[in-house]
């Protein structure tokens, strides 16, 4: 029996098609990435899932339940991290994750142990007895996240879990999540604009417009991109698309004002390009490919184009330079 | 688009248990919040009795007695008592739309609890919380010059319960409709505000134009509000000359086609409303997604 299977499931809202179609397993103790951008349908897949949505159509199962029938044998399976908070903001941290305890039925003696173990997990122990309206926003996340471990699910959704997190805490946070695997077979399914966060899956559907349109290993997503990734910059941007086009016969792209393409193996290629590349050329690069360049080639657009800003580009140069 | 009530569950075994939980993991939370909460006890308070002390003082010389030994304090006052349990009851729907805004409800929602579990906690922590109000109030009834015994205050309390889980239902269907704050508080006005003037809070239902005799004969309110006044006027000291023991003036009591309403007669009609109510208040909340 796999952790979660979904079969063709749909859902409109009045004439939006948010999912259209999805199917895929999610095998049990496997960690499975939803990647995509905005308004993809990854939510609202979760929600399905989760049992906060009906579907229009189509079948799903999470732990062997059926999401519409079984509802409450589901909910008991199951344990989420929301995109959006969905905490009490009036209540303190402890009084909110007892409130879950209470809710899921945690023996006491389990409920003070794992509280203690989470709080302390997420550096909150000290402020527990605070009220959670006095936090801040990435002491919020880390309790929701403390929250949604708390009774021992077997399923664990993760919508955006370390959304605003500092690299330090979400290293933390993937340490614990991946022992908590090892250690209970815990399946998950999440969902992250993170790249590096994304590697930590053994299986990533790329999802856009409500469907599927590639489901592999994060190293076979990068492998069939084909290669290196160049990026250049250069003095006429129209004018070297053309020349890439029809002298070199790539397909490059325009990702952040670079002109980026890929290439089966940058050490053979770059030193003729270089030689014979009329185009004036004012900065290039080379990197392995990342998810989001498997973005791009399947859908043409970046997922997060507006953040991906020039920190991001500095980034991909500095690393480009080190190898 | 819903979920019927029967698939909520499924068949499952510690059903009752669950159900418990349910009840009682809402009603904690939401007394938690209220007991922590120090400026919603205050303003809860401070609206009646600022509504006592200026309507009371003010219309008391004014008005005069309304029946032998019953000046316009003590009619009232008692009044105010169920308004207080009818506001704080209704609170419970706001805050269902509040959760829902704030995301919280999502929380409870995915949680192995039944809707009407849910719906049940709310009712059960309302009441208990209006309960509470109510009973506090019951503090300057010195200062108004209204006498309690003991035996009014256990009387007391049922009738304000089911006046409380009544309201408790009905702020419920409401919240389950409403996607925001502002259609919630918009309702309250249009439909709580002349509920709540109409129902003999205020003034007699009695010798007023025929189409507010009718809507106040049809607003459940009036009889939580007539239950709780008569229960009052039982023990107040009647002056030297009146036997004791007589009828409430039908001047101020609430006549339905010629019958003049009972504690107990009013008692069952806001009870038979509050089951109609919470029905359709489970039914309405397990079907919203
Ligand atoms: N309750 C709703 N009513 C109407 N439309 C909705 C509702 N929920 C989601 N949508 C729409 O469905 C589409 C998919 O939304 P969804 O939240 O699933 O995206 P997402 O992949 O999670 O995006 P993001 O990365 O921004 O979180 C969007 O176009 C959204 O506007
Ligand atoms: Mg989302």
């Amino acid at each position: 029996m796999n952790a979660i299977e979904i079969n063709g499931i749909v859902k409109k809202f009045g004439q939006l098609v948010a999912v259209d179609g999805i199917s895929f397993n999610v095998e049990k103790g496997e960690i499975f990435g939803f990647l995509g951008p905005n308004g993809a349908g990854k939510t609202t897949t979760i929600n399905i899932l989760c049992t906060l949505l009906l579907p229009t159509s189509g079948k799903a199962s999470v732990n062997g339940f059926d999401v519409v029938r079984e509802r409450r044998q589901v909910q008991r399976s199951i344990g989420l991290v929301f995109q959006d908070p969905t905490l009490d903001d009036y209540l303190t941290a402890e009084q909110n994750l007892r409130f879950h305890a209470y809710a899921y039925g945690v023996p006491r003696d389990v409920r003070e142990k794992r509280m203690t173990e989470l709080l302390e997990l997420m550096e909150l122990n000290d402020r527990r007895r605070s009220r959670v309206s006095t936090y801040s926003g990435g002491m919020k996340r880390r309790l929701e996240v403390a929250r949604g471990l708390l009774h021992h699910p077997q399923v664990l959704f993760l919508d955006e879990p370390t959304l605003g997190l500092d690299p330090q805490t979400r290293r933390h946070i993937w340490d614990y999540i991946t022992t908590l695997r090892k250690q209970e077979n815990l399946s998950i399914l999440m969902t992250t604009h993170y790249m590096d966060e994304a590697e930590y899956c053994d299986r990533i559907a790329v999802i856009d417009h409500g469907k599927i349109v590639a489901l592999d290993t994060p190293t076979r997503l990068k492998d069939s991109v084909g290669g290196d990734v160049v990026s250049l910059q250069a003095d006429n941007q129209e004018q070297a698309l053309i020349e890439l086009k029809e002298s070199f016969k790539l397909s490059p792209v325009v990702q952040n004002g670079m002109v980026s393409f890929s290439v089966p193996r940058s050490d053979v290629f770059l030193p003729e390009f270089l030689r014979s590349f009329r185009s004036g050329i004012r900065s290039i690069s080379v990197r392995r490919p990342t998810l989001d360049d498997v973005f791009l080639k399947l859908t043409g657009r970046a997922i997060r184009e507006q953040e991906a800003g020039a920190w991001e580009q500095m980034r991909r140069m500095m690393g480009a330079m080190n190898r | 688009m819903g979920t019927d009530e029967k698939n909520d569950g499924g068949d499952e075994p510690m059903k009752i248990a669950e159900q418990w939980r349910g009840i009682w993991v809402i009603a904690y939370r939401d007394l938690l919040r209220f007991t922590g909460d120090r400026i919603r006890l205050v303003s809860a308070l401070a609206m009646p009795i600022i509504f006592l002390v200026i309507f009371g003082a003010g219309f008391n010389n004014v008005i005069g007695q309304l029946a032998p030994g019953i000046d316009f304090m003590k009619f009232v006052y008692p009044g105010i008592i169920a308004m207080t349990v009818l506001n704080s009851s209704l609170m419970s729907g706001l805050s269902i739309v509040w959760d829902r805004e704030f995301g919280f409800l999502r929380e409870v929602l995915v949680a192995p609890l039944s809707r009407g579990s849910v719906v049940a906690g709310k009712i059960v922590g309302s009441a208990v919380i209006s309960l509470a109000q109510g009973i506090i109030m019951l503090v300057i009834a010195p200062i108004v010059d209204v006498r309690l015994t003991a035996m009014l205050v256990l009387k007391l309390v049922p009738v304000l319960l089911i006046i409380s889980i009544s309201i408790s239902a009905l702020g419920i269907l409401i919240a389950s409709r409403m996607r925001s704050q502002q259609g919630f508080q918009l309702v309250m006005m249009v439909l709580l505000m002349p509920m709540t003037f109409l129902s003999g809070v205020m003034f007699p239902v009695n010798n007023v134009p025929v189409w507010m005799e009718v809507i106040s004969k049809v607003n459940p309110l009036t009889y939580g509000v007539d239950a709780v006044r008569q229960l009052f006027l039982a023990v107040q000291p009647l002056p030297a000359g009146i036997p004791a023991g007589i009828p409430m003036p039908s001047a101020i009591g609430v006549t339905v086609f010629g019958r003049t309403m009972g504690v107990l007669d009013d008692t069952l009609v806001v009870a038979g409303l509050g089951i109609l109510l919470l029905i359709m208040a489970v039914v309405t909340f397990s079907r919203q997604e």
